[in-house]
């Protein structure tokens, strides 16, 4: 057992954290989601040339060969710093579905193109009557020929508007929600039939309801087995859920460190209000709840390799922490800070609102604690 | 003790329903208060309830008041809250009105009372500054007496909706060598006085209700001090008192309760079924709606007993659970509406605006709404000074 990060891990911290500090202050960072576009190419291409966007892939691709650590570490660092990039959406994400469901052909055509930062991805799996159930799927692909005619509607799909190529998934066989008959589909944005409406979210990302009408898709744009793509969405959301684990706790860290700090400068009665007993038992919970996630993200991320049963335990026990955690820590950093907390002006609301979606991202704590409950 | 209502009661509750049925506008029916524009949706229905002589239930008959007894201003609060009429901004009815008819002179209500009652003068409250939060005794703002004006300089804070203020009551320091809490003063100042400076603060769902006001070498008669100089303090916690025991928004949660069912009942849970008969979220709305059951009957309560003339620390419990509670319906309406809590929809309600807006109509303003909550247990004294006041006031800590 062994908790210590390896030099080349701490090296791509330090670049990480190098570029938030520089590049992605709270001001920068709140341009950048005020700007028309919602991201910054620039930041992206910076992305690509720190190796970031090939962390997780194999080195015959170019990629970093890295592994769930290098993944959490960057996760981490870019939860510090707010960062809107779509790094889950097209590496963990994309990337993932690639790595664990692609072909050698669709690795090849991709995964360079990401490495390089040319190809930006989204998933497109919630439905608005299908809650936080995978398997609840209205959307369509037919076959046609060789290939596949999508129909239907995917909502809040977060990054699509950035995005070159979706992640979808279809019914193929079956009804609504029978965990047979899923499958995922590559669908470039550019596929007649493929509309999209744009909206920003209330932690300053952008998004999408996107219809398909349809859809024209080849044989080649299949992800995985047809019809078996349940247990490759969860495998991938489920690295999923532990790299937002990882950006929760960076957040998490901001929000206390910046707490503690104003409660010892803040004075009222007197006296700096961290002098109080009552506002200092809420900093020490506020702590051990941050700690506890940092444990649990850990936990998770080495987990990510094990048998699926396991695997799923571990992101649904991660999952509820990080909900439970992300809550009580902003929450009460927005109470400590008082009126200051409840500006725009200051940080502290942006990261409780980051923090706050998080938990609706691929299920909140209830439905991973009647997850965790059900398996085994 | 008992909880009949008298049939003289239930015809009153019909007097009122059909009241509201027949005179809600339709500008501002359904809409809630961050949906409002301008001055206008505010005062639409404070107007109505005006020329009925409805619109200070809580006054002295004399001044203006209905002389309703506590059920029947209960009745009226239940009824208002089921049919989602708009709030009465409480700075002019609820605040500073009790604090003139109780402390001021007989010219002063004579001006102030008849324009806070027809809503024509519009009031903010200038207690917050900077520094003076909690601890709001260690106030800066200062006025200085030359013949017959005060000087006032300095700036308060959070002080909700000046932007369409006419008027500001402030409390400012008169006596600076005086013990903090005795030389405070109680002063009415004109919004339109030279050197008045309004400046509005962004909150974190983007939403503009609360300002910061600059007050710079503003010149105010004395006829505008209420009482005595340096005795604001006692007329601040007066109306400090005041604003607390409204604060618990006991029927406007019970309204928001039955809101959330009917999310709820909307909702599916991923499994094909409705939300209402998932039973992690069925147990967290029951749970809500026994605390706020147990809130109702403590407000019941504390409003017989303030008809006996008891105006305590008991308010203190009705604003740490009332906003609690408060609190959670917002956090349960998030959740219910699972990924459609996403999606920033500040343009929902501007039936002109061309902006997309996803989702269902029940989900626009759910996260804002949350976050825009967050507040509650912050003003008013937040719920850790409320805290210190029970353990003091109550228990004799």
């Amino acid at each position: 057992m062994d908790f210590s990060f390896t030099e080349e891990q701490t090296l791509l911290r330090n670049s990480v954290q190098k570029f938030v500090q520089n590049d992605y202050t709270f001001e920068s960072r709140r341009a950048i989601a005020k700007s028309e576009a919602g991201w910054k190419r620039e930041n992206w291409q910076t992305f690509a040339d720190l190796g970031l966007l090939g962390a997780p892939f194999a080195e015959d691709f170019g990629g970093l060969g890295g592994g769930p650590v290098e993944t959490m570490i960057i996760m981490e660092e870019f939860g510090r710093g707010l960062v809107i990039e779509p790094y889950l959406g097209t590496v963990v994400l994309g990337g993932g579905f690639l790595r664990h469901g692609g072909t050698q052909a669709q690795k090849q055509k991709f995964i360079p193109e990401i490495i390089e930062g040319k190809r930006v991805l989204a998933f497109a799996f919630a439905e608005p009557q299908g809650r936080y159930n995978f398997a609840d799927v209205a959307v369509t692909a037919k076959k046609a020929g060789a290939g596949y005619t999508l129909n239907g509607h995917k909502a809040v799909v977060v990054g699509a508007p950035w995005a070159d190529t979706l992640v979808v998934t279809a019914r193929t066989t079956g009804g609504q929600r029978d965990e047979k008959g899923v499958s995922v589909f590559l669908v470039d944005k550019k596929t007649k039939g493929v509309s999209t409406r744009d909206y920003p979210t209330v932690d300053g990302l952008r998004a999408s309801e996107v219809t398909f009408e349809n859809v024209a898709l080849g044989a080649d744009a299949l992800v995985g087995q047809e019809g078996n793509g349940l247990a490759l969405v969860e495998q991938v959301t489920d690295e999923g859920i532990a790299a937002l684990s990882a950006e929760a706790i960076g957040g998490m860290k901001v929000l206390n460190d910046a707490t503690v700090e104003y409660c010892k400068t803040r004075k009222q009665f007197g006296v700096p209000i961290g002098k109080f007993q009552v506002l200092q038992h809420r900093m020490v919970d506020m702590f051990m709840s941050y700690e506890q996630s940092v444990s649990i993200t850990y936990m998770v991320t080495l987990k990510l390799g094990e048998s699926a049963a396991e695997r799923k335990k571990a992101a649904s026990a991660a999952k509820v922490q990080i909900g439970k955690a992300g809550r009580f820590i902003g929450q009460n950093a927005v109470q400590l800070h008082g009126g200051m907390g409840m500006t725009d002006e200051l940080n502290v609301g942006h990261y409780f609102k980051r923090l706050t979606m998080i938990d609706t991202m691929f299920g909140n704590v209830d439905h991973h604690l009647k997850r965790y409950a059900s398996l085994d | 003790m008992n909880l009949d209502f008298t049939p003289a009661d239930e015809a009153f509750r019909k007097e009122v329903r059909s009241f509201i049925a027949e005179h809600l506008p339709s500008q501002v029916k359904g809409k809630s208060r961050n949906q409002y524009e301008g001055r206008q949706d505010f005062m639409a229905w404070h107007r109505i309830l005006y020329n009925k002589g409805w619109i200070a239930p809580s006054w002295p008959k004399q001044y203006g008041g209905t002389g309703w007894t506590a059920t029947q201003k209960y009745i009226f609060g239940e009824e208002c809250a089921a049919a989602d009429t708009p709030l009465i901004m409480p700075f002019g009815v609820a605040m500073v009105g009790p604090v003139i008819y109780t402390f001021a002179n007989e010219e002063q209500k004579k001006e102030h009372l008849p324009k806070i009652l027809s809503g024509e003068r519009w009031w903010c409250q200038g207690y917050s500054e900077p520094g003076s939060g909690s601890d709001l005794a260690s106030l800066k703002t200062r006025a200085v007496r030359e013949g017959d004006h005060y000087i006032v300089n300095g700036q308060k804070t959070w002080t909700t909706l000046a932007q369409y203020a006419d008027w500001i009551f402030c409390l400012v320091r008169t006596d600076p060598a005086a013990k903090q809490q005795e030389g405070i003063s109680f002063l009415l100042v004109d919004m339109q006085t030279p050197g008045v400076t309004v400046r509005p603060i962004i909150t974190l769902d983007g939403g503009h209700e609360v300002n910061e006001v600059f007050l710079d070498n503003v010149k105010v008669p004395v006829k505008n001090l209420i009482g005595k100089e340096n005795e604001g303090w006692t007329y601040a916690k007066f109306l400090l008192g005041h604003e607390r025991a409204g604060i618990a928004g006991v029927a406007r949660s019970k309204r928001g309760v039955e809101r959330l069912k009917k999310i709820v009942e909307a909702e599916q849970d991923g499994g094909g079924k409705k939300l209402i008969d998932d039973p992690a979220f069925a147990r967290n709305i029951a749970e809500l709606e026994i605390d706020l059951l147990s809130l109702e009957f403590t407000e019941l309560r504390t409003l017989s007993n303030e008809s006996k003339g008891g105006h305590g620390p008991e308010a203190s419990i009705l604003k740490i659970k009332g906003t609690d509670i408060q609190q959670r319906l917002t956090e349960l309406t998030l959740e219910a509406i699972a990924y459609y809590g996403n999606p920033y929809r500040p343009f929902a309600h501007d039936k002109t605006s061309n902006e997309y807006v996803p989702g269902p109509d029940y989900s626009h303003g759910a996260a804002q709404n949350y976050f825009l909550t967050r507040r509650t247990s912050i003003y008013g004294g937040s719920n850790e000074i409320q805290r210190n006041i029970i353990a003091k006031m109550v228990l004799g800590l």
